[in-house]
């Protein structure tokens, strides 16, 4: 029955915006979903989090009170101070130092950027890389699809965790290879999402009707088969950028990924772990809290990004 | 007496197979050790089929009677396991490549479902114009104005060009999906349960454009539906299906007033009539059977009244009853 | 005269959407009489399939009934308790959906199920239910009712699994069947044989039977009233013999006139302009006027409820 209810109310709404006299607004489907998201006060809160922390960490080098990084900036005099205490020269370091003196809130800035810019640009690179395959083997079928899938359940049988530790030690430390690392381990996620959603919209009439109309086989993939592919992969790229970074701070914490001149929040939290008994708990603590935050705001988004694609997705 | 005009599309002896394709690990154990062959639908038998210039040929039938299957061979959506198909007397195969590429957008198709039928992130400039401008029908600077055109022959304001399919009702994504086929210009139209799922008063709007445009561009129309009253409606000539056969061919008028074969007699009995009130519906027995397992001999013998011995073991082949009119049926040679 | 089984009196059944208040049924009045066959036509968003909805109570949120009575056996059926309705649905009222997997469990054996739905009203042994399942099976027309139980759902064919639905709802003997479009998604053979079997037993067990469909020349056999329903409205309604020989809604003669059976074939159908409305937008007046041949300004307010006899037509200028 709510089928059926819910059946009535999609039609009326659609219906609203149909009508031969005047022309009501185009509602492209991408302002729909933005209109739909926006019902959640939830999702809002958490998008507002979201766009906070990535101005601030693209802010970083403008905003922090000091370069964390710049050895020459650095007292050890004024290391392990406490939030909200000032150190020799007077600055107030609000969310206090760690053991070298660097400024806490710098350096989570600074580790922001390094953790969402190596989230975001692996999810992208995944994301292109597992498209490209997910399509080819939804539109080919045959050996391609067996081969593709066969690699991808191979993939997806081990731990994340064994083969970008793996990866890493081979590799050696980097941003670069930890971002390589990311997308080994990711793109499967997205072959497979893309394939399944691929498979079912080729079987529509529409895809039919392009290749009655003689088009060919690379635009009805590119034009017709991938946006309507899109909307199950953005609820999955969403979801996995948190996935990426919380993966990247767990390497980064066991100390292989990134080295200690560019440290991201995982780093940070590894360096201060063996005072977070002894009543420095600063040095790990908002570090952790601002990683928390980060991926918190990532998926509230991502839920409610996947509930308002989905009752398109079964239309 | 002119002569009849010549034929567009000619199917002979087509059959379509569908076979589940076999994955790697079952091809594999195949190879080890060969088992049963794998379960096929036969959705087509030896099915013929000629469609000539200017006329409409109504294919009617039930489910699993192979009638899409049909309609998508001949508009290329498909290609047949056997047999041939031809297009003004060549094979469909000359116009794979070359000068005679073009010549394939000939033949078009009007699909059933309006929601499916149109890409819903597309707008529907782009699905009307799209065709058209990649095959060199029009510059791209025309194209608004093309479509434009297109679309105010099938009654749509051309204003709302810029809107998505969501945003019209079913009866005008109808009458999209025909501008879509008619942009590149065809001249022949395979119409798949076309006004199938739309309300009796839009359905007749859309069937009267049917037969509008039909006059102002001189199409040809195999127009496929399982409501024989819309077939009666429109159709020059009848083809009855059944089970991936063709049972009864004959021209409209010859068909409705002496249906020969059981089963077109069976289905002309439920004809929608408005007069016959309480009526006690004669029910035709049995289940349709699976297109999986067909009954051996004529495929229509479980449930035909008439049947007897011959019907379980031989198919009856096409035979003349009259004028234009052929049936598929032991009782005929009695 | 005893009173009628059901007497549905300006129900209202309103949606409220965040685009706006949808009057999906917007006061609609008929009775029915024990044993009786009513057509309840009309097309998509006309409100039809929401009526049958209500009268069982299956309105969900954003949906609800605003106003009207819906008197079966003399109890209003407005405001049950969820207790109350388990005592009457699939007891007293059932319902044939034209999903036939709407009715049944896809994990469940027929058996199964039948049992359920016979023991959840009377208290009597699973042989004594079974029977009765094979008995009902048999009644629809399904021979080898035996093996039919045995099966699960996927097992059956389309047609066959409506047959079952219909069993179903007919197992605990109700007095009111409502059937929303049960033989819209069937081939026409096996329309014809349900419709068959849905008469002989209405007529067999005096059960009254409400049928939900846009298909006329369906309701011209099987029915013996008819109420045709417009934007949430019952535009006309009365005997099958007088709205269909003599319609006195501009509506209904349009409807009737664009069926294709009804016109030499090869010439255009008359055909009704325009589109229904939107079921968002509230209509001053009579909601066919946008697309009626007869609509002058009298219309421009809400058409009286003329009766005629047995007959009601809702329209300022009917026809005759």
């Amino acid at each position: 029955m709510n089928e059926a209810t819910r059946d009535l109310v999609a039609a009326a709404a659609e219906a609203a915006a149909t009508g031969t006299t005047a022309p009501v607004g185009v509602q492209s489907p991408w302002r729909r979903i933005l209109a739909d998201f926006a019902e959640s006060r939830l999702a809002l809160v958490g998008l507002a989090l979201l766009v906070a922390i990535a101005l601030a960490a693209l802010t970083a080098p403008w905003i922090s009170p000091q370069n964390p990084y710049d050895l020459s900036q650095l007292d050890v005099l004024d290391s392990k101070l406490a939030p909200g205490e000032a150190s020799m020269n007077g600055t107030v370091h609000w969310l206090g130092t760690d053991d070298q003196g660097r400024d806490m809130l710098s350096a989570i800035l600074y580790g922001l950027r390094i953790s969402l810019g190596v989230g975001v640009s692996s999810v992208v690179c995944a994301l292109a890389l597992g498209l490209v395959l997910g399509l080819a083997a939804a539109y080919f079928g045959g050996w391609v699809d067996a081969v593709v899938m066969r690699v991808v359940d191979l993939q997806l049988s081990f731990p994340s965790i064994l083969i970008a530790l793996i990866l890493l030690a081979v590799l050696g430390q980097g941003v670069g290879k930890i971002v390589v690392a990311l997308v080994t381990v990711q793109w499967a996620y997205y072959a497979r999402t893309v394939r399944s959603s691929a498979l079912v919209e080729r079987q529509k009439e529409y895809i039919e009707a392009a290749e009655v109309l003689a088009l060919s086989r690379a635009r009805i993939v590119l034009r017709h088969l991938l946006p309507n592919c899109l909307p199950p992969l953005i609820v999955v790229a969403t979801v996995q950028v948190a996935h990426a970074i919380a993966l990247e701070a767990t390497l980064s914490f066991l100390g292989l990924g990134l080295p200690i001149t560019e440290p991201s929040l995982g780093l940070l939290i590894a360096n201060g772990f063996q005072y977070l008994l002894s009543g420095k708990y600063w040095i790990s603590f908002y570090p952790g809290v601002a990683l928390m935050l980060t991926i918190i705001a990532i998926n509230l988004v991502a839920d409610q990004l996947r509930d308002v694609l989905n009752p398109r997705l079964s239309r | 007496m002119s002569a009849l005009p010549a034929p567009l599309v000619e199917l002979r002896a087509v059959s379509k197979r569908f076979e589940r394709t076999l994955d790697l690990a079952e091809r594999a154990t195949r190879l080890l050790r060969p088992a049963a062959p794998a379960p096929a639908v036969h959705a087509l038998d030896r099915v013929d089929l000629t469609v000539r210039e200017g006329e409409v040929v109504g294919l009617v039938g039930e489910s699993g009677c192979g009638k899409s299957t049909l309609g998508r061979i001949v508009a290329r959506a498909l290609s047949p396991s056997a047999g041939e198909r031809l297009w003004k007397g060549r094979p469909y195969a000359d116009f794979d490549s070359g000068r005679d590429r073009r010549e394939r957008l000939a033949v078009q198709m009007i699909f059933q479902d309006p929601f499916a039928s149109l890409n819903p992130r597309m707008r529907i400039v782009d699905i009307v114009g799209e065709a058209p401008a990649v095959h060199g029908l029009v510059r791209r600077r025309e194209r608004d104005e093309y479509v434009a055109g297109v679309l105010q022959r099938v009654g749509l304001d051309p204003a709302t060009m810029r809107r998505f399919p969501h945003q019209f009702s079913g009866g005008q994504r109808s009458r999209i999906g025909i501008a879509r086929a008619l942009a590149v210009e065809p001249r022949f139209l395979v119409c798949d349960e076309a006004v199938a799922s739309l309300d009796v008063s839009i359905q007749a709007q859309v069937l009267n454009l049917f037969a509008r445009l039909r006059e102002e561009l001189r199409l040809t129309y195999l127009f496929i539906s399982h409501d024989l009253g819309v077939i009666r409606h429109l159709s020059d000539r009848v083809v009855v299906m059944y089970l991936g056969r063709v049972v009864e061919s004959a021209r409209a008028v010859d068909l409705f007033a002496a249906p020969n074969h059981p089963y077109t007699r069976a289905l002309v009995d439920e004809l929608p009539r408005m007069d016959l009130r309480r009526r006690s519906f004669v029910p035709i027995r049995g289940e349709i059977p699976s297109p999986l397992a067909p009954p051996s001999g004529c495929h229509f013998h479980p449930r035909c009244p008439h049947a007897f011995e011959r019907c379980r073991h031989e198919a009856p082949a096409l035979r003349e009853v009259g004028e234009g009119h052929v049936s598929a049926c032991h009782l005929n040679e009695r | 005269m005893s009173a009628p089984l059901l007497e549905v009196e300006g129900l209202r059944m309103h949606f409220f959407t965040k685009a706006g208040v949808v009057k999906a049924v917007d006061d609609a009045s008929f009775s029915l009489e024990r044993g009786r066959i009513l057509g309840l036509v009309g097309e998509s968003g006309s409100g039809k399939s929401m009526t049958g909805y209500s009268i069982l109570g299956l309105v969900d949120p954003p949906g609800r009934i605003v106003g009207g009575h819906i008197r079966f056996e003399g109890r209003d059926l407005v405001g049950l308790s969820n207790a109350q309705w388990r005592g009457l649905r699939g007891n007293r009222i059932a319902m044939i959906f034209q999903d036939p997997m709407m009715t049944l469990n896809p994990v469940l054996r027929i058996d199964t199920q039948m049992i359920e739905a016979v023991r959840a009203h009377h208290a009597v042994s699973r042989a004594e239910a079974r029977d009765r399942s094979r008995e009902a099976l048999a009644k629809v027309g399904i021979a080898a009712p035996d093996e039919r139980l045995r099966a699960y759902p996927h097992h059956l064919s389309g047609g066959m699994r409506q047959r079952v639905a219909i069993a179903i709802a007919l197992l605990n003997r109700p007095a009111l069947v409502i059937a929303d479009e049960p033989t819209t998604a069937l081939d026409v053979t096996i329309q014809g044989q349900i419709l068959y079997e849905m008469q002989k037993l209405c007529r067999e067990s005096a059960t009254a039977l409400i049928w939900i469909t846009h298909d006329l020349s369906v309701i011209a056999g099987l029915a013996d009233d008819v109420c045709v329903m417009y934007a949430g409205r019952i535009v006309e309604s009365g005997s099958v013999d007088e709205v269909l020989d003599r319609p006195l809604h501009p509506y209904t003669r349009g409807l009737l006139e664009s069926v294709p059976g009804r016109n030499a074939p090869g010439r255009p159908l008359p055909q009704i302009p325009g589109m229904a409305p939107s079921p968002l937008q509230s209509l001053d007046g009579c909601p066919f006027r946008p697309r009626c041949g007869r609509a002058t300004e009298a219309c421009r307010t809400q058409p009286p409820s003329q009766s005629f006899g047995t007959r009601r037509v809702r329209c300022a200028h009917p026809l005759a």
